[in-house]
């Protein structure tokens, strides 16, 4: 198929984008990467009047470390994080989840500014800011705001970002001696967006700081906050792991696609969940293959 | 039969100085297409082309109230809008049946859907504009008023007593029925020590090509001449039904074909909207080009298999199988395809289940129905995955029942290769098998025993992993009985023109054609070794109706064993030609002399006498210095057709080792092994190509292809983000392993390779994940097996 009329600017600086949002509305869409939207366009799922095309900001990509605290552009390629010693050092949850992320031409188009605002919640990207408590800041009209990740994911597709607004940067505290991260994907061939994932932090060799991040699972990306209290309260041992498990019934809210009915989501956050300990705590009970099946 | 050569050594022609039969020399066209010099159908620009989209039905089933084209024909660009009513002025409709298939019976299908449509994506109306994107965006706005209609969408439901008929005027919807019954069934079943019985299900999918269908046609009235450029495997057969229904004679219309990207069975059907493409160029008097977009090609290129099989097997305690017992249900959509028709998979079914093993008592019914989902016909391997599938399972369950290794039950009841040639239960007719050569040459390739030792230790850690078995017989070669003998004007012989050129070199023209799997590779090292010349002096011309001598094209396995045998006869028939002009200009004997390397040599010792530019430069330029009563032929032309066996079937069996995460569900591909047996191999390097890209094809839908239908007749998953196409990270490492059977109907021994990797691999897999979750009492009969199947088997969900 072939993507409807639409027009197309390429703007050199922020200003000019947020003044390209401001004439146009709902009627523009933001170009970055162009890995969803340019499919979306082809196939006739979108008929935008405006493609604002923020590729040639110069200053919305990199990555940079200062005062414990990565600031990633916007505009950054996933190939970028891919490669970026920083990320490795600073952020190896992401540095270990970007690897799954579609297939290398993807990833060298792709950006975590455009994956985060698409908001696709079967994607790695989202649910690994929210394991992080990574703050997403956004440029609107009025100037700049900060959003937690926990409150920037609302729906499918729906982020807390305004019409009006761009996503600019994202900002991760970098990782404490003795951080601890678990990333798992199910899906039926690499590069496709998973079936179930999770991504799982502890910012010490305990449970209490633990987040569990789950995406492709329901239509956004969700933190089990149920499953994460439960092993706050019983340890990483075998009857925490099986109270986290039974949490994730209130946590979580299982979609069916064709890919996986909504019982079998379930169930592999469950199988997840199982791994994920066994990463994080591998001396503990909760995590023993045997305990699994 | 020997591992190595088939033939004495020496004494064929095949074994001359300089062969090039049995070397992987590299493809001629490879440096063109790998430095994107192809020319596909879709590359094809002409003068005045225009465009066509197609409005397409949004319901499974629906009559076509009103057709307004007022918006739609306002937007720049649009050249025509055109309904079914009236591009059926120009073309007339066909109906998709072959004698031989007694009974088989279809309803008249046209190019655009006149009153009714039918199934889900066919075409209502066609949008021609100067691009495909303005054709597309007026094709939006065609305003199509439907009346929907109670789809038939399940097989049960078509079959189901007082079901509406999809076509009234044919009373049912049962299209084809067939049934078989040799020996004594019922009696093996009361004396077997152990009967065996599932239900088999299988997916209905599809055959993603590279490229997709393309065509361009190009109707010139100052000749009355059609030019079509089209992605076809059957250039001859599409030249006599564009001809027929357009009422045109043949000679004016052109097939050429180029590239193509890949083919599969896809491309070897007569599609509605290709037709419609060539009589919107009729009608418009000037060029027109369709290549659907993926979206378009889910829902119009066919799909294949959705086959049920009740299925049933006796067995004794020794392991000998004594009867095989199916009851297949198939699904077709509400046309049987033309020419070739949607009843051929299901007889396929019928025809080669139990075909490996001497099972005397065989018994069978296949009913083929209509229903309201996209056409169903012959994709890569008709019929034999579903054969085989339901035969490899059944023969496990029954090992497994009478407690025997898999592997030692296949010995015990293939048919022994001393017994050819043979008939099966089904009356199919082996030249030569080589079921027992094969399966030892597997167990030694897979190291079978070290397997199971593995696969003992790993379970006591738990980890699943599993071996699965396949045995196969695959058609290739088909004669007339295939097609022709049905009342189809489908060749089944072939031809090649073979000429030498004024610098020495050669030109072959063949009939069979090239879709990206190398058969002017094979064309080209089959005609140097028969003539003489190094490979680069010959130059293989294929797809072009205009050119080549008259043929079938490729399908059926039949490019290298028929194909390859015109080429061959050609080759020496030039060689004794040449050697006549040689024998003249040298006052030599000809049977004294040769053609090796591109010199005219000394049989005996050797030794240059004369180069055939040399020769070609007398004959073409100098005639006035040969004899006055001898005239130079130094063009051949050879056909070839096998006549004493409807089929030259292969054989091969196939291995799987795969492991099943039991938590959750997902299967993982670790290694695979497959002997065959395709006759004598001209170029092992294609041949395993070829075998590996068939295995491929047989893995997808046994885990992950898989077209879903809702209950209304709507396919949910056509796109590449949701129809799972098998990718190289998922595939196995496969190890290809070959015995050597030639034909001897032929003097180049080659049969097919085409199809055989298809044929068992969904049945090996199927076996693996069984033997894998043996210790768990449970076992899957459906496919394709996907994580939710498993775990559902497992209890787990």
């Amino acid at each position: 198929m072939k993507a409807p009329d639409f027009d197309y600017v390429r703007v050199r600086s922020l200003d000019e984008a947020l003044a390209a949002l401001a004439a146009h509305g709902e009627g523009a869409r933001i170009l970055a990467g162009g890995q969803s939207l340019v499919p979306a366009l082809n196939l006739r799922l979108l008929a935008p009047e405006i493609l604002v095309d923020i590729g040639g900001i110069a200053d919305l990509s990199g990555i940079a470390l200062a005062d414990g605290t990565i600031r990633i552009g916007a505009m950054t390629r996933h190939a970028d994080l891919e490669r970026s010693p920083e990320i490795a050092r600073h952020v190896p949850l992401l540095a270990r989840a970007v690897r799954e992320i579609g297939h290398p031409a993807i990833r060298n188009r792709g950006t975590i500014g455009g994956s985060l605002a698409h908001a696709d919640p079967a994607s790695e990207l989202p649910a690994c800011v929210l394991a992080l408590e990574a703050r997403i800041v956004a440029r609107g009209p009025s100037g700049e705001r900060t959003i937690a990740a926990s409150d920037f994911f609302r729906g499918l597709y729906e982020t807390a970002l305004g019409p009006d607004e761009i996503l600019v940067r994202i900002e991760i505290p970098a990782a404490a001696a003795g951080e601890r991260f678990a990333f798992h994907e199910l899906a039926r061939r690499h590069g496709d967006y998973a079936m179930a994932g999770i991504a799982a932090l502890a910012r010490d060799t305990g449970a209490a700081t633990l987040r569990i991040a789950y995406f492709g699972i329901g239509s956004r990306p969700m933190l089990a906050a149920g499953a994460a209290a439960a092993l706050r309260d019983h340890g990483a041992s075998e009857a925490g792991a099986a109270a986290a498990v039974r949490a994730l019934g209130a946590d979580l809210e299982p979609q069916s696609d064709l890919q996986a009915s909504a019982a079998l989501r379930m169930h592999l956050a469950g199988v997840l969940l199982r791994r994920a300990l066994k990463d994080l705590f591998p001396d503990a009970a909760g995590g023993r293959e045997e305990e699994i099946a | 039969m020997s591992d190595t050569a088939g033939r004495q050594p020496g004494l064929s022609v095949l074994d001359r100085p300089n062969s090039y039969i049995g070397r992987a020399v590299p493809r001629p066209n490879i440096a063109r297409l790998t430095q994107g010099r192809g020319r596909y159908a879709s590359d094809i620009s002409l003068p005045r082309m225009v465009h066509v989209a197609f409005v397409r039905s949004p319901y499974a089933h629906a009559r076509i109230v009103r057709i307004d084209k007022t918006a739609a024909s306002g937007l720049p660009g649009v050249v025509a809008i055109v309904t079914g009513a009236e591009l059926a002025a120009v073309m007339t409709p066909w109906v998709g049946v072959l004698s031989h298939l007694k009974g088989l019976k279809s309803a008249p299908q046209h190019a655009i859907a006149v009153e009714r449509a039918c199934w889900q994506g066919e075409a209502v109306a066609a949008v021609v504009a100067r691009s495909r994107a303005e054709a597309e965006d007026a094709a939006e706005l065609v305003a199509v008023d439907y009346e929907e209609l109670e789809p038939v969408v399940s097989v049960e439901a078509a079959l189901a007593p007082g079901a509406r008929a999809i076509h009234p005027e044919l009373g049912d919807n049962i299209a084809f029925e067939r049934v078989l019954d040799a020996g004594e069934v019922d009696r093996a079943f009361a004396e077997a020590d152990s009967v065996v019985e599932t239900t088999f299900a299988f997916g209905r999918h599809t055959g993603v090509t590279l490229e997709p269908r393309a065509i361009v046609a190009d109707w010139n009235p100052g000749e009355a001449r059609l030019t079509v450029y089209q992605g076809t495997q059957a250039p001859h057969m599409m030249q006599n039904i564009i001809a027929r229904h357009l009422a045109l004679e043949e000679s004016q219309v052109r097939v050429i074909c180029g590239d193509v990207g890949g083919s599969f069975g896809i491309k070897v059907h007569v599609y509605a909207d290709e037709m419609a493409t060539v009589a919107l160029a009729k009608l418009l008097k000037r060029p027109v080009k369709y290549v659907p977009d993926r979206v378009e090609s889910f829902v119009s290129d066919i799909h294949a298999r959705d086959h049920c099989v009740k299925a049933r097997a006796a067995v004794k305690r020794d392991g000998t199988i004594t009867a095989f017992e199916i009851d297949d249900e198939t699904g077709i959509g509400p046309y049987s395809m033309y020419p070739r028709t949607s009843g051929i998979e299901a007889n396929q079914v019928v025809n080669l289940v139990g075909g490996p093993y001497r099972t005397p008592n065989y018994r069978a019914r296949a009913r083929v129905v209509f229903q309201n989902k996209n056409v169903m016909c012959q994709y890569r391997g008709v019929g034999h995955p579903v054969a085989c599938s339901v035969t490899e399972g059944l023969v496990d369950m029954a090992a497994r029942a009478i407690g025997m290794d898999p592997f030692e039950i296949r010995r015990r009841n293939v048919i022994p290769d001393d017994a050819h040639p043979s008939v099966s239960a089904a009356g199919l007719k082996f030249e030569a098998l080589s079921h027992q050569a094969a399966l030892a040459k597997l167990h030694a390739m897979m190291d079978y025993d070290a397997r199971r030792r593995e696969q003992a230790a790993l379970r006591e850690k738990g980890v699943y992993r599993g071996i699965g078995l396949a045995t196969f017989i695959e058609v290739t070669n088909p004669s007339a009985a295939f097609y022709g003998v049905g009342g189809a004007r489908i060749s089944s012989q072939d031809g090649a023109a073979l000429r030498l050129d004024a610098t020495g070199a050669l030109v072959c023209q063949i009939s069979v054609t090239e879709q990206g799997q190398g058969t002017e590779a094979v064309i080209a090292q089959v005609v140097a070794t028969a003539f003489g010349v190094p490979i680069e002096r010959v130059r293989v011309i294929t797809g072009d109706t205009d050119v080549t001598p008259y043929g079938g094209g490729t399908w059926a396995s039949r490019g290298a064993g028929i194909g390859g045998e015109a080429a061959l006869q050609a080759g020496k028939a030039l060689r004794e030609n040449v050697l006549k002009v040689a024998g003249t200009i040298l006052q030599a004997q000809p049977a004294a002399l040769d053609i090796r390397d591109g010199l005219v040599v000394d049989r005996d010792t050797g030794r240059e006498r004369i180069g055939l530019e040399e020769i070609a430069r007398i004959a073409y330029f100098r005639p006035d210095t040969l004899p006055s009563d001898f005239q130079p032929e130094l063009m051949v032309v050879r056909h070839y057709v096998p006549r004493k066996y409807p089929f030259a079937f292969t054989n091969g069996v196939n291995a799987c080792w795969l492991e099943v995460d039991v938590e959750t569900g997902f299967v993982k591909l670790l290694k695979y092994w497959i002997v065959e047996d395709c006759g004598t191999i001209i170029n092992p390097q294609l041949v395993d190509e070829q075998i590996r890209g068939g295995v491929v094809q047989g893995l997808g839908p046994a885990l992950m292809e898989h077209c879903i239908y809702d209950e209304r007749g709507q396919l949910l998953n056509g796109n590449m983000a949701d129809y799972l196409v098998p990718m190289a990270a998922e595939m196995p490492d496969i190890e290809v392993g070959h015995v050597v059977s030639p034909t001897l109907e032929s003097e180049l021994g080659a049969k097919g390779a085409g199809e055989a990797g298809t044929a068992g691999a969904a049945a090996a897999v199927a076996n693996a994940v069984n033997d894998a979750l043996s210790p768990f009492g449970v076992a899957i009969s459906a496919i394709p097996i996907t994580p939710e199947i498993v775990l559902r088997a497992l209890g787990r969900l």
